[in-house]
């Protein structure tokens, strides 16, 4: 029992210093004056390096820089929230016919129609790329926020649909019954009686939504040419010219920051085991 | 009455999945048979040119061998310490609930700009590894500009970024097994190890297996990684298939050939991926009862 406690204990220490070491190394780096940066490593602030806002103000558009990080701010928020909503919406209707209601078209039943939202996941996004730029370029939705909240729909609909058809399973049919009952028609019975019902799997599969929305970078480097960047794209985009890396760091540690501070606020719902249904 | 409502909550989301998706696929397939590019914008039909094409490139299958390295070989140590850290935040530590938390953050953060943060960290001349490794006594290495160590950095940069998601799915696992096998597993004095190996593992097979094919599903679309932190390079030593295919069908726009390459991993993928759950889900099976 010793040994058990003695390498789980190592275990802990050493796999939290790793998850936060990166986040640190950025954290410090972010508030790091260019001679602290560029002769070699340091660490601790105040007795290595004295801590400086030169990164924070330059992604800001401040000290002659160019850049500016609101922008980009918005529009990711703007297309998360936007794809996030519809994918929600619609994969949450689809989920509940599914749940409710029996299909069968010659050998195709529920569980096969369930597979196919799912695996709608597998896709890698290079296969749809290029339709998806054609496509963009012919309804002039190259480059804004319409487009890329179209293509993002087929990347997180499957995930909601992967959580919200067992969340829906679970809550007993004969509610639907019972409310039928009382003289509701279907649409006032998802309405008013399970929606309700199903806000902890709605807020799951939300959260789903916005944290694989936000972090999504390979639909918005393609389909954005600068007016409609996205915060990751932005930042890569400083990466590739010679930025240095104290503004590098404040950038990286503002584009993570805003989806950090939402699933600490989420953290309830994360912790109640939410998924456990959902991988068998 | 009751099918007509049915169709109508399954349809809107069905329908726009179908419109997204199936059709963009289609249209992909039929470009593999033309020869559109830059010089040629618009279909033309050659045929299977491009197929015959595509057997030659040995760049493209250098790329899908590295899904090995940079994709699977990831998920193994992902699954190895997220499985780890998932039994020790299950009933192993105090304060449980605070490295619940503490583990999950890497799972919030952008690849693609966390990718950018492990550059700076693997920077030859200002990052901390080298200067770590030089106060060690030892030579400090030029991690990206070589094949092999820039493959670790990348390895590296993914098993960080997403054992989280591997812990997270493993713990809820965990969360939702059942008491009464541990309890009997306790009153027969079985010790920890073989209560994991007789109880534990095979109870967790069908979540394990889920959570590995997830995971290898979406890391075989590795992109953000090698796009930030090595750029496909040294030469072309680390780049993967969707960022080959990138770089053929949207920087060079030779939209035919990337379109081929496109159809080609797919197919092979999901084959791939068969096989591999059918392997998981045999060897999962209980033997002898």
């Amino acid at each position: 029992m010793v040994i058990k406690r003695v390498l789980s204990t190592l275990f802990v220490a050493l796999w939290s210093i790793f998850v936060l070491m990166p986040l640190l190394w950025a954290l410090t780096t972010s508030f790091k004056s260019p001679d602290a940066v560029e002769n070699g490593a340091t660490y601790i602030p105040f007795l290595e390096f004295q801590p400086v806002l030169t990164g924070w103000e330059s992604i800001f558009g401040g000290g002659g820089a160019t850049t500016n990080l609101i922008p980009p701010l918005v529009n990711s928020m703007v297309i998360t929230f936007g794809a996030a909503v519809i994918s929600l919406v619609l994969g949450a209707i689809s989920s509940y016919g599914l749940s409710r209601y029996v299909f069968k078209a010659g050998f195709i039943k529920n569980q096969d129609i369930v597979f196919f939202f799912v695996s709608q996941r597998i896709m890698p996004p290079i296969v749809l790329s290029f339709p998806f730029f054609l496509m963009l370029l012919t309804f002039g939705l190259l480059d804004s926020q319409a487009g890329l909240i179209l293509v993002s729909i087929a990347g997180l609909m499957p995930i909601v649909v992967w959580l919200m058809v067992d969340f829906f399973n679970g809550i007993p049919k004969e509610l639907d019954e019972m409310a039928m009952l009382e003289g509701f028609n279907p649409f006032q019975v998802f309405g008013r009686v399970i929606l309700p019902l199903a806000a902890p799997g709605l807020t799951v599969a939300g959260m789903f939504a916005v944290i694989f929305g936000w972090n999504d970078f390979f639909f918005p480097l393609i389909l954005t040419f600068g007016k409609v960047a996205t915060l990751p794209v932005a930042i890569v985009s400083l990466n590739a010219t010679i930025t240095p890396y104290w503004t590098l760091s404040a950038a990286a540690i503002f584009a993570i920051l805003p989806l950090i501070i939402f699933a600490f606020a989420m953290e309830r719902f994360l912790s109640k085991g939410s998924l456990s249904g959902a991988v068998r | 009455m009751n099918k007509l409502y049915g169709r109508l909550f399954l349809m809107p989301g069905l329908i726009t999945l179908i419109a997204i998706i199936i059709f963009p696929l289609l249209f992909t397939i039929a470009l593999t048979f033309s020869n559109w590019s830059v010089a040629n914008a618009g279909f033309n039909w050659v045929g299977g040119r491009n197929w015959g094409a595509l057997f030659e490139n040995q760049r493209f299958w250098d790329a899908m061998l590295r899904l090995f390295p940079l994709s699977f070989l990831p998920v193994l140590i992902q699954f190895v310490l997220g499985f780890a850290a998932a039994l020790i935040a299950w009933k192993g530590i105090a304060a449980r609930r605070f490295f619940r938390v503490l583990w999950l953050i890497p799972m919030m953060t952008t690849p693609v700009v966390m990718s950018v943060v492990w550059k700076s960290i693997f920077n030859e001349t200002v990052g901390p590894v080298n200067d770590i490794l030089i106060k060690l006594g030892m030579e400090p290495v030029a991690w990206l500009s070589s094949t092999d160590s820039a493959m670790f950095a990348i390895v590296l940069a993914e098993v960080w970024q997403w054992t989280p998601f591997m812990f997270l799915l493993l713990l809820a696992g965990l969360l939702s097994l059942p008491k009464e096998p541990f309890m009997a597993a306790a009153i027969d004095g079985a010790g920890p190890v073989r209560t994991f190996f007789k109880v534990t593992l095979p109870m967790m097979a069908p979540v394990a297996i889920g959570a590995i094919i997830i995971r290898l599903i979406e890391a075989s679309k590795i992109f953000d990684t090698v796009y930030a932190m090595s750029n496909g390079g040294p030469g072309s030593s680390t780049e993967t298939p969707t960022y080959y295919i990138y770089l053929t069908g949207l920087r060079n726009f030779d939209l035919a050939n990337g379109a081929t390459m496109s159809i080609t991993y797919l197919v092979i993928f999901i084959a791939l991926l068969t096989v591999i759950a059918q392997v998981l889900g045999r060897l999962s099976k209980p033997k002898g009862i």
